[in-house]
C-alpha cells in the first residue's frame, strides 16, 4: 500500500514571486484552495487506497503544501532539500521535524549544494532521473547515485515555467513515460529517447503541459493528474490507465499541482 | 598559441546522459580546444564515470567564459595547488627532487596564478625569483645557494606544441629521418621561412633571428660561398661553430685551400696540410678574427662575412683544436652559456654537417624553434632526436649541396 506525505493548505498563498508562474497580483480563492486539496485527498484515499501522512501546515510558510519538495525518500532514509530560493528555505526545519519524528535516517548534501527533493528527482525502479539548472545543483547526483546505488541521469530544465523536473516528467509504474520534450535540451531530449522507447513515451502537448499534465501521481495503473488534459488521458487509457482528473487550477496559480502537492513514502 | 588552460573534472552518469558531449560541444562552439584526461565509463549502469577534461583557449577572458559556461553541468575546476620550491643548498647544486624541465613550453602555479617559465629548455630547473613573480629554467651550474628552485611536479605544467599555422614541412614537428626522401620541397620551404623571417627582422620584430650552426665540412665540401652569400644577403642572423669552420674558412681566403686541398683545383697542395695552421697563427699574431677582417687581411668569407654584418658568432673549443683561434670559448661550460645568451629570438635553426655543434645546439633550443638538421650522416639527425629535440626535421644530405641549394632558391645566381 502507498503511503504519501501531504500538508494541508491553510496557509497557502501567492506570498513572493519565485517562478513565473507566481503573480502576487493573482489572488488564491483560498476557499476554492482547500475545496480542491480535499478532493486530492479524496481520490487519493477512497479511490486509489493510499494511505496520507499528513504535515501540520506552519503560518508563514505558504509553499509547505507542495511536500513534493521536502526531499526524497528512499527505504528508511530521507534526504532532505536544500532550496535554492531563501523564501522557501525556512521549510528545511519542519520537513526535517516531521522525517525525525516518523523515524527516518536522515541524510543531508553539502551545504552550498541546492536539493529541491522530488521536484527534481524521479524515475523508475533501476534508475532515475534528475532535473538540474533552475532549482536543484546537478552535483548532488552523484552524491545521491553513489549512496543509493542507482544510476542518475541529470537532465538539463532549459524552460523556467518548468522548472522542477516532476513539471514536465512523469515516469509511470509500467515504465511509461508522460513528458514534455521542449523542457529539456536537445541531449536531455536523446538521453530520455535513448532510454525509454517510443512506444512507451507521450509527449504531451504544450497546451496541457502548461496545465502540468505531467504532475501527475502514478500509483499502480491509476493516474491523478490535472483536469483539462485530454490527449493524456486518452493515452493513459490506451496504455491501461485509469485517468483521475482532479480540478487543481488555485494551485497552479503557484506553480504546483497534484505531484507537487505529494511526497511518495514507500 | 592556446596557452591558457585548465583542467576540469565531470563525474556522474555522464555518458548516457550526453553530460560528457554537451561540456565538450560547449567548450567547441565557444571557440576552445580540449585533451580529453583519465576517462573512466562505468562499467555497469550504476557505476559512474568521471573525465579530466583540459580545457585550452587563446585567452584568459575566453577560458573564463568557458569555466562559466560548463560549471552548472558539474564541470569542476581541478583544485590545482601552487608549485613548490626549496633553497639551493650550495652554489651549483640543486635541492633534492628538483624539477627537470623539457624543453616544451612550461607553465608553474605561484599564487594561484600560471605563469610561463621564461627560457625554457630542456635538462635544466626552474628558478623563482625572490618576489616570487617570475620563474626562468636554469642550469645545474648556475644555480646560487639559496636560490628558490621547483621542486616536485606538483604545480607544474608542461604544453604539448601546437601545429604552427605554415602548412610546411615544420607543420609535422617530427624527425623522420631519411635518405630517401626528396630535399627540394624541404630546402623550398625553409627558404619561404627564411624570406619571411628576413623580413620581420629587418622591422625588428620578435623571434626572427636564423641561427646556423656548422661544421668544418661546410668549408670542405664546398659550401662556404653559398653560406656566405646567406649572410651577407641578412639570411643568417646567428653563428655557432668550432675552431675548425673558422679555421678552414679564413685558410680558403689566405691560402685557396681547406684542410690542405685547394678548393678549385680540387687536390692536394704541397705542404697545404700546414695552412690552417699558418692561418691560426697568423690571426693570433693580429689577435682577434675582427682585426683581421677590419684589417684587410682576411677579405672574404663567412666570418668576413660575419664581421661586417655585424653577425654575433660563438666558436666553443673541442679537445683536438689547433691554435686555437683568438675568441675560441674554451671551456666548455662558459662556451655553453655563451650559446645559450643568444638562442633567444631565434625564428629557425639550422644544424648543418656537425654532430657535436647540431646536438648541442638543438639541445639548447626550445621545442617551439623549428629546426633543420643537415647532415651526409643519417645518424646525426636521429642522434638530435633520440637526445629529445624531436621537433628537428632531419635532411640526409652533403652541406655543400644543402646550403648551394638553399641560397639558390633564395636568388643566389650560380
Amino acid at each position: 500500500m502507498s503511503r504519501l506525505l501531504v500538508c494541508p493548505p491553510d496557509y497557502f498563498g501567492i506570498e513572493y514571486e519565485i517562478n513565473p508562474w507566481m503573480r502576487l497580483s493573482n489572488r488564491v480563492d483560498h476557499e476554492r484552495a482547500i475545496r480542491q486539496w480535499h478532493e486530492l485527498m479524496r481520490v487519493l484515499e477512497k479511490d486509489l487506497g493510499v494511505v496520507l501522512e499528513r504535515m501540520t501546515p506552519i503560518p508563514g510558510l505558504p509553499d509547505l503544501v507542495f511536500t513534493a519538495n521536502s526531499g526524497i525518500v528512499v527505504g528508511q532514509t530521507a534526504v532532505l532539500s536544500r532550496f535554492r530560493y531563501p523564501e522557501r528555505q525556512p521549510e528545511e526545519a519542519h520537513f526535517e521535524d516531521w522525517f525525525r519524528g516518523q523515524g527516518y535516517d536522515l541524510l543531508t548534501v553539502e551545504n552550498e549544494l541546492y536539493f529541491e527533493g522530488a521536484g527534481d528527482l524521479l524515475g523508475f525502479p533501476e534508475y532515475w532521473f534528475g532535473g538540474y539548472r533552475q532549482r536543484s545543483d546537478i552535483r548532488v547526483f552523484p552524491i545521491l547515485s553513489d549512496r543509493f546505488h542507482r544510476e542518475i541521469i541529470p537532465l538539463e530544465l532549459v524552460d523556467s515555467r518548468f522548472y522542477h523536473l516532476d513539471t514536465c516528467l512523469c515516469p509511470l509504474s509500467g515504465g511509461e513515460l508522460l513528458y514534455f520534450p521542449a523542457a529539456f535540451d536537445r541531449y536531455g531530449q536523446t538521453a530520455i529517447a535513448e532510454r525509454v522507447p517510443e512506444r512507451l513515451r507521450l509527449t504531451v502537448p504544450e497546451n496541457e503541459a502548461l496545465k502540468f499534465a505531467c504532475n501527475a501521481v502514478c500509483v499502480g495503473k491509476h493516474v491523478v493528474l490535472p483536469a483539462g488534459c485530454p490527449t493524456t488521458q486518452a493515452w493513459l487509457c490506451i496504455k491501461g490507465y485509469e485517468a483521475h482528473p482532479v480540478q487543481l487550477d488555485e494551485f497552479m496559480k503557484s506553480g504546483g499541482s497534484a505531484k507537487c502537492l505529494t511526497l511518495a513514502l514507500d | 598559441m592556446n596557452q591558457y588552460q585548465e583542467s576540469v573534472c565531470l563525474q556522474g552518469h555522464i555518458i548516457d546522459s550526453l553530460l560528457l558531449a554537451k561540456v565538450l560541444d560547449l567548450i567547441l562552439m565557444m571557440g576552445g580546444t580540449f585533451d580529453l584526461e583519465d576517462v573512466h565509463i562505468g562499467k555497469t549502469r550504476e557505476e559512474p564515470s568521471h573525465a579530466r577534461i583540459r580545457i585550452r583557449t587563446t585567452s584568459r577572458a575566453l577560458l573564463d567564459d568557458i569555466l562559466k559556461a560548463i560549471q552548472p553541468h558539474g564541470a569542476s575546476i581541478e583544485r590545482e595547488a601552487d608549485c613548490r620550491t626549496n633553497r639551493a643548498p650550495a652554489d651549483g647544486v640543486l635541492p633534492d627532487d628538483f624539477y627537470a624541465t623539457t624543453h616544451l613550453p612550461t607553465q608553474i602555479r605561484l599564487n594561484g596564478r600560471w605563469l610561463d617559465v621564461d627560457r625554457i629548455e630542456m635538462d635544466l630547473a626552474v628558478l623563482v625569483n625572490e618576489a616570487r613573480s617570475m620563474a626562468q629554467a636554469v642550469p645545474m651550474g648556475e644555480v646560487r645557494r639559496g636560490d628558490q628552485i621547483v621542486v616536485g611536479r606538483e604545480g607544474v605544467r608542461v604544453i604539448p606544441l601546437q601545429r604552427p599555422r605554415e602548412r610546411d614541412v615544420f607543420g609535422f614537428m617530427e624527425s623522420q629521418v631519411s635518405a630517401e626522401r626528396p630535399h627540394g620541397h624541404i630546402i623550398a620551404d625553409i627558404a619561404t621561412r627564411m624570406r619571411q623571417l628576413r623580413e620581420r627582422h629587418r622591422h625588428g620584430q620578435a623571434d626572427s633571428k636564423v641561427l646556423l650552426a656548422g661544421g668544418p665540412a661546410i668549408i670542405h665540401a664546398g659550401g662556404r660561398e653559398a653560406l656566405t652569400w646567406l649572410i651577407e644577403q641578412g639570411f643568417v642572423h646567428t653563428l655557432f661553430c668550432g675552431n675548425a669552420l673558422a679555421a678552414h674558412d679564413m685558410e680558403a681566403d689566405l691560402y685557396g685551400t681547406s684542410l690542405g686541398y685547394g678548393l678549385s683545383a680540387g687536390r692536394a697542395v704541397p705542404h697545404g696540410h700546414e695552412h690552417h695552421l699558418r692561418t691560426i697563427n697568423r690571426i693570433r699574431a693580429i689577435g682577434s678574427i675582427e682585426a683581421a677582417v677590419t684589417s684587410g687581411v682576411i677579405k672574404q668569407g663567412i666570418m668576413a662575412a660575419c664581421i661586417r654584418q655585424g653577425v654575433p658568432v660563438v666558436m666553443s673549443g673541442t679537445i683536438r683544436d689547433d691554435g686555437p683561434l683568438p675568441g675560441v670559448i674554451t671551456d666548455s661550460v662558459r662556451a655553453q652559456s655563451a650559446m645559450r645568451a643568444l638562442t633567444p629570438g631565434i625564428g629557425l635553426a639550422l644544424l648543418v654537417a656537425s654532430t657535436l655543434h647540431s646536438v648541442a645546439t638543438g639541445n639548447l633550443l626550445p621545442a617551439t624553434v623549428p629546426t633543420v638538421c643537415v647532415d651526409v650522416n643519417p645518424s646525426v639527425p636521429t642522434k638530435l632526436a633520440d637526445r629529445g629535440s624531436f621537433q628537428a626535421v632531419g635532411l640526409v644530405m652533403d652541406a655543400a649541396s644543402f646550403l648551394s641549394e638553399l641560397a639558390r632558391v633564395l636568388g643566389r645566381s650560380t
